[in-house]
């Protein structure tokens, strides 16, 4: 094991690569972003722990949300705008979900034009499929690999404009210079476990999410919150932390795949939840403030698939919070799957020929994982953790933080999806804010003044603490701290929440976090996924600090966040972000803030009832 | 339940063992599966890549007793468990440690293709295109890039001095993709046959055999593209005059007389430096694209703006940034 101390860099002679933009996570998000800087003529980097084109993106299915209106003429923004609102709850920084709903189409023109094929409408524009929570069939899609066209139509845009990427590198630390602008990342290379770092004029973190601190989860080994706890290690403001996606369909069985994603695609064309006793229990729990526009028969739900005009959409596909709540309550009920989830049924409602084309990985993922045909019979499903809606405050237009020189964008921003997020905005929020992180990065670099440079005692402090395991005889195993961490997280602060068990989650934080101040691994440095895991404990101790305390705080039930103590919504909840940052003190401060004021002409949106059906599909027909 | 043996390949670039771990079955699971089991337990370094862990990445391959496989997508039930489950990472790549390898000569040859450079859109701004038309190239789009193809292919596999020039099944794949692309002004078959090998492909399919996206990787992707640069350097014309009912592509001595498709190296260049000196070519078309003008049709308010010559040698193979 010594091997890899002796040979730890002086901070003097630290590699060092200096940019213009540096851009921290090569999802869509970041790659948008690093298009946009590249665009302009600046020195852009792209940095990110896994290899080019293998972010937790590339996973994602069912589409990219986009009033294009080529399924339906009457959708436009106004319309899609109203969707995300309310979907999340009214929660969302309005501008935001306004500059998403209006920038999408453009967005995903772009893609076309970058190369990414789409399936097509039969006059040759991009089809658009329903998705829960959207008033009309909009997300753009291939099959259901949406993720990989967009992560590889934006990788070979990249590539292609000779964006300098550092791939399988991870960032640890932003320090600031005397002003308090970030001036400096510091990490190391995962091949070799030597440490680098990068100085730049601005910094944009695109590192996604935060699944890993659950034990169910869809999301991959890198959503430890890096980029979340970064910012808030450099004093940004974080928002309504505690607002975290549960996606009601993630496979159940076998034990190894549980947590992995089920898109809400299959809803989408056709699939129905079943619990044990054959019932359609979603019918049972449509809430009033969809009563209107959901239907309340399965006669009209299953019509709707082709008439949307006069008929009401299935309640399978109300939003996401709505849903996963449903599962859980019928699991709880002891009317669930035999294997602790619901059923999901499409093949007793649509061709194998049709599933198959038009869900071919999720026949492959069930067939080879499961060894479940989902043609000839139905799916077991129940809720994972899946998106954080909470992250990263940003300003709408430029995605700044609260930090000088650090810009956010992507999952680790907060504000856009409220507390809790329609399926297919995301996809269309990488693009859309990707680009505007990029563009007011390229200003702010352009703009700065003085030559940004690492500091020697600081970078020496994180080589140091990133270290410190190789140096500890007889700790912890890092897994075993993750596996607790997972376990505490799943059980205290999951889907349905209440007082006492948050308050034994927080104090089981403490013990954890002591617990990985001692944590020790073994072997070299080089490609060392113990020591890794070592280095991702504080991001995911300090996110599920952040979850846990916002989960306390916000004393109501709103979207992904549901309190068993406080069952319904608190309007004055709902008109506050909860805040959390470090004070001067060093303490971690939560603060109810204001939301941004909607203007007199979007809050009119949300006044006239929604009541009636969609109306006359547009000339493509459905 | 009974237990199973893995004998997992252990070293880096200075050589290595197999080593064996016991481990108890569990039901259901895969052989990554049990590989972070190993992790969690007796090998906490056991290095070996992995994403999405349900076959949509491309970053778990190996070759699992013999067979090049998504480690994800491979269950531990399908395997003789009588003997030792034999886990060694690719062959064809320059090992980092463990079950990862060097895959960065992958990354070099993707950065020497010449982008899509789409003809102008319709009035509206936006492109109509029939579902038949992208089916084509959505096939090969369907790469999760595990590089299992590459790996198997002989012609690197076992002649490492052929990597600087062979593109590889992946790459032609992607080259057919543009080929057959209804939007694409460009044409890179020349490029394929002088620089990117598709000569030195003699259609064993083995590569079509292990692709875990059941890409038809020979059949519709290097026979056609063999073809077509058959087609391009013995009569150009004819095979413009075929083309050019669909789409105006930019003529293949054209596009050959450019200067050589190399961007910069980059970072990812760090590792295969040592193996791959021949691919740090000259700094060519690697400034800002959307100063640069290009030739094709797509090209015109670039080029309208620039006012530069029509081969601009900044850009050979020109973007579409201006449109
Ligand atoms: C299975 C699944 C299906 C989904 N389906 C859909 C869908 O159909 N539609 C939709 O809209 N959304 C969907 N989502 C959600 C959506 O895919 C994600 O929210 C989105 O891809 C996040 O993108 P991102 O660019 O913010 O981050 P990511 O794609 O997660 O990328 C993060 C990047 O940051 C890098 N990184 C992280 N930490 C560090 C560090 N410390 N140093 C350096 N680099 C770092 C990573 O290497 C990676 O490159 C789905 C999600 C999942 C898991
Ligand atoms: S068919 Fe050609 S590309 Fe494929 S493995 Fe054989 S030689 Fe290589
Ligand atoms: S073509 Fe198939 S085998 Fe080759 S990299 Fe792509 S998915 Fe893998
Ligand atoms: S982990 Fe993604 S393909 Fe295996």
């Amino acid at each position: 094991m010594a091997d890899g101390l002796t040979a730890g860099p002086g901070a003097g002679e630290l590699e060092t690569h200096d940019f213009d933009v540096v851009v921290i996570g090569a999802g869509g998000a970041g790659l948008r972003a690093a298009v946009e800087a590249k665009e302009r003529g600046l020195r852009t980097a792209l940095v990110c722990k896994s290899l080019l084109g293998k972010a937790h993106t590339v996973m994602a299915e069912g589409g990219a949300a986009a009033a294009m209106g080529n399924v339906w003429s009457e959708d436009n923004w106004q319309v899609h705008f109203r969707d995300t609102m309310r979907g999340g709850k009214m929660l969302n920084n309005w501008r935001m979900a306004q500059l998403h709903a209006q920038e999408s189409p453009d967005r995903i023109h772009e893609l076309e034009r970058w190369g990414a094929l789409f399936d097509r409408t039969p006059d040759g524009r991009i089809l658009q499929r329903d998705f829960g929570g959207h008033r009309y069939a909009r997300l753009a899609h291939v099959g259901d690999r949406t993720g990989l066209e967009l992560i590889r139509t934006l990788q070979q845009r990249a590539v292609s404009m000779g964006i300098e990427v550092f791939m399988e590198c991870k960032i640890l630390r932003l320090h600031k210079d005397s002003e308090g602008r970030v001036s400096a990342a510091v990490g190391y290379w995962r091949p070799t476990g030597s440490f680098v770092a990068f100085t730049g004029k601005a910094f944009v973190l695109a590192t996604g999410s935060i699944g890993k601190s659950w034990k169910y989860t869809s999301n991959s080994w890198e959503s430890t919150g890096d980029g979340h706890a970064m910012a808030l290690w450099a004093g940004a403001d974080m928002i309504d932390m505690e607002c975290v996606q549960f996606h009601p369909t993630g496979m159940v069985w076998p034990l190894s795949v549980r947590g992995i994603l089920v898109t809400e695609g299959v809803r989408g064309d056709g699939g129905v939840l079943r619990n044990s006793e054959g019932r359609r229990f979603m019918f049972d729990y449509i809430p009033p403030m969809f009563a209107a526009e959901t239907a309340d028969s399965e006669a009209e739900g299953d019509r709707w698939y082709d008439d949307h005009t006069n008929n009401r959409r299935p309640p399978e596909l109300l939003p996401r919070d709505e849903v996963a709540r449903s599962i859980n309550s019928e699991v709880k009920a002891g009317r669930g799957s035999p294997h602790g989830g619901v059923f999901l049924d499409i093949a007793s409602r649509r061709s194998a020929e049709y599933i198959r084309r038009r869900l071919p990985s999720m026949y492959h993922q069930f067939k080879e994982l499961a060894g479940v045909d989902i043609t000839a019979e139905a799916m077991e499903v129940g809720p994972t953790c899946h998106y954080v809606m909470g992250g990263i405050r940003v300003n709408a237009d430029t995605e700044a933080t609260t930090v000088p020189g650090l810009f956010a964008c992507g999952e680790v921003a907060g504000g856009m999806h409220g507390s809790n997020r329609l399926g297919g905005n995301s996809l269309s929020d990488l693009l859309v804010f990707g680009r505007r992180a990029g563009m007011a990065a390229a200003d702010y670099a352009e703009g700065r003044t003085g030559t940004p440079t690492v500091d020697a005692a600081e970078s020496r402090k994180v080589v140091d603490e990133a270290l410190a395991p190789f140096a500890r005889d007889g700790g912890e195993s890092p897994y075993d701290i993750h596996r607790d961490l997972q376990e505490t997280m799943q059980s205290l602060v999951g889907i349905i929440r209440t007082e006492s068990e948050l308050v034994q989650a927080a104090s089981e934080l403490d013990k954890l976090a002591e617990r990985a101040g001692a944590v020790a691994v073994s072997g070299g440095r080089a490609y060392n996924p113990g020591w890794n895991l070592a280095t991702d404990l504080p991001s995911m101790l300090a996110v599920s600090r952040l979850v846990t305390t916002g989960a306390l705080a916000r004393r109501e039930s709103r979207g992904g966040h549901t309190r068993d103590d406080y069952p319904k919504p608190d309007p004055e909840f709902g008109k506050v972000n909860l805040v959390q940052r470090f004070d001067e003190q060093g303490r971690l401060t939560l603060t109810p803030e204001p939301l941004p004021q909607m203007p007199p002409e979007l809050a009119a949106l949300f006044e006239e009832p929604a009541a009636s059906p969609a109306p006359a599909p547009g000339k493509e027909g459905h | 339940m009974a237990d199973v043996t893995m004998r997992v390949w252990r070293g880096d670039s200075t050589g290595g063992d197999f080593a064996d771990y016991t481990m108890p079955a569990v039901e259901g699971e895969v052989v990554l599966d049990v590989l972070h089991r190993i992790q969690a337990g007796p090998a906490p370094d056991l290095a070996c890549r992995w994403n999405c862990k349900a076959g949509k990445c491309g970053s778990c391959s190996a070759e699992i007793n013999g067979m090049p496989r998504l480690m994800c997508m491979t269950r531990m039930d399908e395997l003789p468990t009588e003997e030792p489950v034999v886990v060694a990472p690719m062959k064809t790549f320059p090992i980092i440690r463990d079950l990862v390898t060097d895959v960065s000569f992958n990354y070099v040859m993707a950065r020497q293709l010449p982008p899509l450079k789409p003809r102008a859109p319709e009035a509206d701004g936006t492109y109509r295109m029939q579902q038949v038309d992208v089916e084509r190239g959505q096939e090969f789009r369907k790469c999760i890039e595990c590089f299992l193809c590459q790996n198997v292919c002989h012609v690197i596999r076992d002649h490492e001095e052929n990597k600087p020039n062979y593109a590889g099944p992946r790459l032609f794949i992607r080259y057919m993709e543009l080929e057959s692309h209804p939007l694409d002004t460009n044409d890179r078959r020349e490029l394929l046959r002088q620089r990117m090998g598709i000569g030195l492909c003699n259609i064993t399919k083995c590569c079509t055999e292990v692709c875990p996206e059941h890409i038809k990787i020979t059949d519709n992707a290097i026979i056609p593209l063999k073809e077509r640069v058959v087609d391009s350097s013995y009569d150009p014309i004819a095979w413009l005059g075929r083309k050019i009912l669909r789409r105006t592509k930019r003529g293949a001595v054209e596009v050959a007389q450019d200067a050589p498709a190399f961007t910069a190296p980059t970072s990812e260049d760090r590792l295969e430096r040592q193996t791959l000196p021949v691919m740090v070519g000259t700094a060519v078309g690697a400034g800002n694209p959307s100063t640069a003008a290009s030739a094709g049709p797509g090209a015109g308010p670039a080029e309208a703006a620039g006012g530069t010559g029509p081969t601009a040698a900044g850009d050979p193979f020109g973007t579409d940034a201006g449109a």
